[in-house]
């Protein structure tokens, strides 16, 4: 205690923690007084601080300079007096002791300049210099232990005691709670029939608040030793100093033993309660343990999805109801089973490589879709998710499976599978299945380029016998065809659909699959040569094939399967009824056109179309007496395109019927700005060619005489131009139109007269007023002398119409030479470069106005 | 033993989680976290507790071998050790008669250990009888220990659950039976928040109690690092690794991390400050701070402070 105290005193003065100094000092303040007499505490901090100060230095000083134990536990007591010195008791206690000198005056108190403070072995600190020192014998009241003796003891004990209990009290209600054991020392010690019993309850009452620490028992012995008997002497009853001494020793004796018995008891108490504590806590984890167990068990045996639970080495060791029902069989049957014996044909890949991971505790978890075979061979699929428990060290210990019966939802799946992916009419894979298998085929992914060969199959006429039978008949026929090409598939890598309507499509995949794609096509044409039989009638069908072979390639599905469309188009425009392989050039024209095709109606929309005039000049006397108008595209990426570009595209696609239209109209505006102009000498006509598609468009004849009334022209005004083809084989009916429009004054002019096959009886029927003799029979005329066989024809042709009352106009007239020729068979109108190429509307006008006379 | 337990019952929570949430495509280590409230973890005496710990810091024979074994070691690496233990105890004693005097007089002491002498019902009760006391501690023995010593006591009682689940405690029956969250409770988080690792974040876990008490409620927390008092870093290192190798690692922390805890409460004053710093006892007579020969350098290791919520 007395190294623990000068380490506390050292410590207080090394930190310098001045309001530790403070305290102390404030401490020694009100020792000299009695409880309540502390008028002097209220002096200034000041002079009480440095008073502190040399109280602590000066215990410093005895710990440091005295070796015996007893010096030092007095120094202690002293260190230790100013904390309790405000009780009061303290303050009497010093004085008291004042007798009982034992240490040697503390030097050091120069360490705080203050006058040489006197620190008295009970611990009895002066206050401070200048302050009156009660003198040795001033308070001194022999006897007093029977009073406030008790208490000064209680008080110097406690500066002993108290740092080394454990007690929740405050240091002042400590020191209460050992007066009472103070007083029954005192009582011992003076009662005349000597019994150190009352000490051993004394030991037993420090052990119960909490002094456990058996180092303390020195300490408290020591100050019954030191300051009991001084503190609380026996009385006058004549007690010999030495009986005094012999009894305070016996009363020592006893408070050890009573200390050592109740620190036992105390020990042995606490240890019990502890095991008692522990077995009640295992006792409530083994409850709840079973109690989880319970709950598991429920669980278990409760759970809707099978569980099963197997070691490492896959003996299945429990499994619940659930799991047996979905096995369809008893527990029995499926406990002791090993899980490695579970394959089935159908198991995942890298199913078992999983299994095999998780068991050598590589993986802690798995979850696939497993099927298994029920007790009557039956296949049973589960949703199975394994899980690995391991032992308290890591190691593999149980695996455990829970597991969904999924049999139904998978059949209800293939079956939603199935349907989404087949033909409902012809029970042939669909095109769902059909792109899927091409993009597996198409996929390189990791195994270099696929090679794969697709054969792109349509009916050739199958419209007619739709239309012309019905949809039924058209359906059994597609259901007979889809069977027949069905057949021709011969390995399990030829995959027949179709695509939708009359469209089917093989797609062949392997190494020899290119090869085998022509082989199949043949195969294919050769199965519906044979006529088919319905409803007591034979149809004969003829189909068209596009082939695509080779490598994937970069080439994606859409990609492919365009280039087999425009393949098998090809086969088709060839006559249909045969196949033709694809071919870079072809598809590339073919989407060249494709994509005009698809820009025209934007075209229309935009404004790109724009019309040109090529000037009609009267033979007889070179003057204009029109002009034709052709149109053009201004494509925003090829440029300027002819009509022979976009035309036949706007045909095929009926975008002609609107773009008709605009030429008509634009055309019928422009030759009413040259009328209204009057730079012409006589009104000027305009010639608008006519397709076929527009022939049988059936308001033409209301629209032409609208788009006439809009512009303000007369029907002479002007002349369509109608090709020679668009009428071979027209009956009446077709020609209704037309004749209306002749009958109205509207020109009908025949264009590329010559080129077909006409009747030349039939021109008497025809409703045209006006030949254009094609090209080809004036370019022998270009140069002189002419062609004699070119001048008889034509002067044939030439006399022919003016019989039939027809007017002869001759196209491509380039030379002067070549006109005079014409002029002199007799020919009525003329154009060509040699007058003007086709060009601006103004651009007539200037000709006109210029006479036009080259 | 604790170990084997954890691992056995995993299966049995998962089944559940299984049944309940079809939530099975999570990986296992995912839950491993998660233990079952309902499977306790074993009771091994051979491992060291801290509790037990503690009590043998403060003399008490509530300990095993292993307990004073590890005490033993850590007094090796410090043996100022009792000391501070000395100081929490009475810095618990000092705040919970603030406490009471401030007219809180619920209790929530999370991590009270084994309850020996001059436990909080008993400080708080010499005050006000009417003193309601929640102890928490999730070490078994402890709370079986506890629940033994408060048999019969109608106004206290002791919940098995833990600082890092707080919603384990706030939700335990006996918080509810006994504390009145509309009114204020002093949370006592005494020597037990350096048990907690950064990653359990037990800022997080004081802000979400704070969150479930009324205005006017008391923080009262001690914290141990070595910012504060005479413990060198190297010997806090050494007191971490005796408790780290007892299996309860202590987390010294400095004092910015310790002042984070009272996020959201008003420091009372002095602050946080070391334990027999704050507010020592009055002297009787009023003649300011009693000396302190007792006050061993030791009790200034570490930190104390008391917050009050707005």
């Amino acid at each position: 205690m007395g190294a623990a105290v000068g380490r506390i005193a050292g410590f207080c003065v090394r930190d310098g923690q001045t309001h530790a100094r403070a305290r102390e000092s404030a401490g020694g303040d009100g020792i000299d007084d009695g409880i309540g007499e502390g008028g002097d505490g209220a002096d200034g901090t000041g002079a009480a601080g440095s008073a502190g100060t040399a109280g602590v230095v000066g215990s410093v000083g005895s710990a440091g300079s005295v070796s015996t134990a007893e010096a030092a536990g007095a120094a202690g007591v002293a260190g230790a007096a100013g904390a309790a010195g405000t009780v009061g008791a303290a303050g009497a206690a010093g004085t008291a002791v004042t007798a009982e000198t034992k240490g040697p005056e503390p030097g050091g108190s120069g360490a705080c300049g203050v006058e040489p403070c006197g620190v008295e072995p009970c611990g009895r600190e002066r206050s401070g210099p200048g302050e009156p020192l009660p003198g040795p014998g001033a308070r001194r009241r022999p006897g007093a232990g029977s009073g406030d003796g008790p208490r000064r003891f209680a008080a110097l004990w406690n500066r002993v005691i108290y740092p080394a209990t454990a007690t929740p009290l405050t240091r002042d209600e400590f020191e209460h709670h050992l007066v009472p054991l103070a007083e029954r020392l005192a009582a011992a010690l003076r009662t005349p029939d000597f019994d150190p019993g009352p000490a051993a309850e004394v030991g037993a009452a420090l052990v119960t608040a909490h002094c456990t620490d058996p180092d303390t028992l020195p300490l408290i012995l020591d100050a019954v030793d030191a300051h009991l008997l001084a503190c609380c002497p026996p009385g006058d009853g004549g007690l010999a100093p030495e009986e005094a001494r012999a009894r305070c020793a016996r009363l020592q004796h006893a408070v050890a033993a009573g200390f050592a018995r109740a620190l036992r008891e105390r020990t042995l108490a606490e240890q019990e309660a502890l095991s008692r504590a522990a077995l009640a806590a295992q006792a409530e984890t083994e409850r709840a343990l079973h109690t989880s167990e319970a709950r598991f068990r429920a669980v278990f045996e409760g759970a809707a999805i099978g569980v099963g639970i197997a070691d490492v080495d896959g003996r299945i060791m429990d499994v619940n109801d659930a799991l047996t029902q979905m096995f369809g069989s008893v527990a029995h049957e499926v406990t002791g089973r090993n899980v490695g014996e579970m394959v089935h044909p159908d198991d995942a890949p890298g199913m078992w490589g999983l299994y095999r991971e998780l068991v050598r505790g590589d993986r802690d978890y798995y979850r696939v879709e497993k099927p298994y075979y029920r007790s009557d061979g039956s296949v049973l699929w589960t949703d199975l998710t394994v899980s690995l428990l391991r032992d308290a060290h890591g190691r593999p210990q149980y695996q455990l499976a829970l597991m969904e019966d999924i049999t139904e939802r998978r059949l209800l799946h293939e079956q939603l599978r199935y349907e989404a992916t087949h033909d409902a009419l012809t029970g042939l894979p669909n095109r769902t299945l059909f792109f899927e298998a091409l993009d597996r085929a198409l996929d390189t992914a990791g195994e270099g380029p696929a090679r794969f060969g697709l054969c792109y199959l349509d009916l050739d006429g199958f419209k007619a016998v739709n239309d012309s039978l019905g949809h039924a008949v058209g359906d059994q026929l597609l259901v007979a065809v889809a069977e027949r090409l069905r057949s021709c598939a011969t390995a399990p890598e030829q995959l027949v659909a179709r695509l939708g309507g009359d469209e089917f499509v093989a797609l062949l995949t392997g190494p020899s699959a290119p090869s085998d794609a022509t082989a199949l096509a043949r195969r294919m044409l050769a199965a519906l040569a044979d006529p088919v039989r319905l409803e007591g009638r034979d149809l004969s069908v003829r189909a068209s094939i596009g082939i695509v072979d080779g490598t994937a390639g970069g080439r994606d599905a859409a990609e492919v399967l365009r280039s087999a469309d425009i393949t098998m188009y090809r086969a088709k425009a060839a006559g249909g009824n045969r196949y033709e392989l694809a071919d870079a050039d072809c598809d590339a024209r073919a989407i060249a056109r494709h994509s005009l095709t698809n820009g025209l109606p934007a075209a229309l929309e935009n404004g790109e179309f724009f019309i040109e005039y090529q000037p009609l000049v009267r033979l007889t006397d070179g003057s204009v007496r029109g002009a034709e108008a052709l149109v053009r595209w201004l494509h925003p990426v090829h440029g300027v395109l002819g009509p022979d570009q976009f035309i036949p595209l706007a045909e095929s696609t009926g975008l002609i019927v609107p773009l008709g239209r605009w030429v008509l109209e634009e055309a019928a505006r422009q030759a009413r700005a040259w009328r209204s102009e009057g730079k012409c000498r006589a009104p000027m006509r305009v010639n608008v060619n006519l397709s076929p598609s527009q022939l049988r468009y059936p308001s033409l004849v209301a629209e032409t005489v609208a788009v006439l009334e809009n512009a303000g022209l007369p029907p002479s005004a002007l002349c369509l131009e109608v090709t020679e083809n668009a009428l071979i084989g027209a009956d009446e009916e077709e020609l209704r139109p037309l004749r209306q429009l002749a009958d109205m004054g509207v020109d009908i002019a025949l264009d590329d007269f010559g080129t077909g096959y006409s009747n030349l009886s039939y021109l008497r029927r025809l409703p045209v007023s006006t030949l254009k003799l094609d090209r080809s029979f004036t370019r022998g005329m270009q140069c002189s002398p002419a062609d004699p066989v070119d001048v008889k024809i034509v002067e044939g042709i030439v006399s022919l119409a003016h019989t039939l009352d027809l007017s002869v106009t001759v196209e491509g007239v380039e030379t002067g030479t070549q006109a005079e020729h014409l002029r002199g068979l007799g020919c009525d109108t003329a154009q060509g470069w040699y007058y003007a190429r086709p060009g601006p509307p103004e651009r007539l006008c200037a000709l006109v106005s210029a006479d036009a006379s080259p | 033993m604790r170990t084997v337990d954890f691992r056995l019952h995993l299966p049995f929570e998962r089944t559940i989680s299984s049944l309940c949430s079809n939530a099975r495509a999570m990986s296992w280590s995912d839950r491993v976290i998660e233990r079952p409230t309902w499977a306790p973890p074993g009771i091994d005496i051979s491992v060291p507790s801290v509790s037990r710990i503690y009590d043998y810091f403060l003399g008490g024979s509530h300990n095993f071998e292993a307990d004073r074994e590890a005490g033993r070691r850590a007094m090796v690496a410090f043996p100022g050790l009792p000391k501070i233990m000395q100081a929490n105890r009475a810095f618990l004693r000092r705040a919970v008669r603030y406490a009471v005097g401030q007219g809180v007089t619920q209790f929530l002491d999370i991590g009270s250990g084994i309850p020996t002498f001059g436990n909080v019902h008993e400080i708080a009760r010499a005050a006000d009888p009417a003193t309601r006391v929640v102890y928490v501690d999730h070490d078994p023995v402890a709370v079986a220990h506890s629940r033994a010593v408060l048999d019969g006591d109608p106004r206290a009682a002791v919940v098995a659950a833990d600082l890092r689940d707080p919603r384990s405690v706030l939700a335990s029956r006996e918080v509810a039976g006994l504390l009145d969250l509309d009114r204020p409770v002093a949370l006592l988080l005494v020597a037990v928040l350096h048990f907690t690792r950064d990653g359990d974040d037990p800022w997080g876990a004081v802000a979400q109690l704070r969150e479930a008490l009324a205005p006017g409620s008391l923080l009262v927390l001690t914290h141990a690092s070595t910012d504060s008092g005479p413990m060198k870093p190297e010997e806090g290192e050494a007191v971490e690794g005796v408790y780290r190798r007892a299996g309860s690692p202590l987390h010294m922390r400095p004092r910015a991390e310790v002042a984070r805890f009272f996020d959201g409460f008003e420091m009372v004053e002095p602050g946080l400050v070391s334990m027999p710093s704050w507010r020592p006892d009055p002297v009787t007579g009023g003649r300011g701070a009693p000396p302190a020969p007792d006050d061993d350098p030791a009790m200034h290791v570490g930190f104390a402070g008391v917050g009050r919520k707005p």
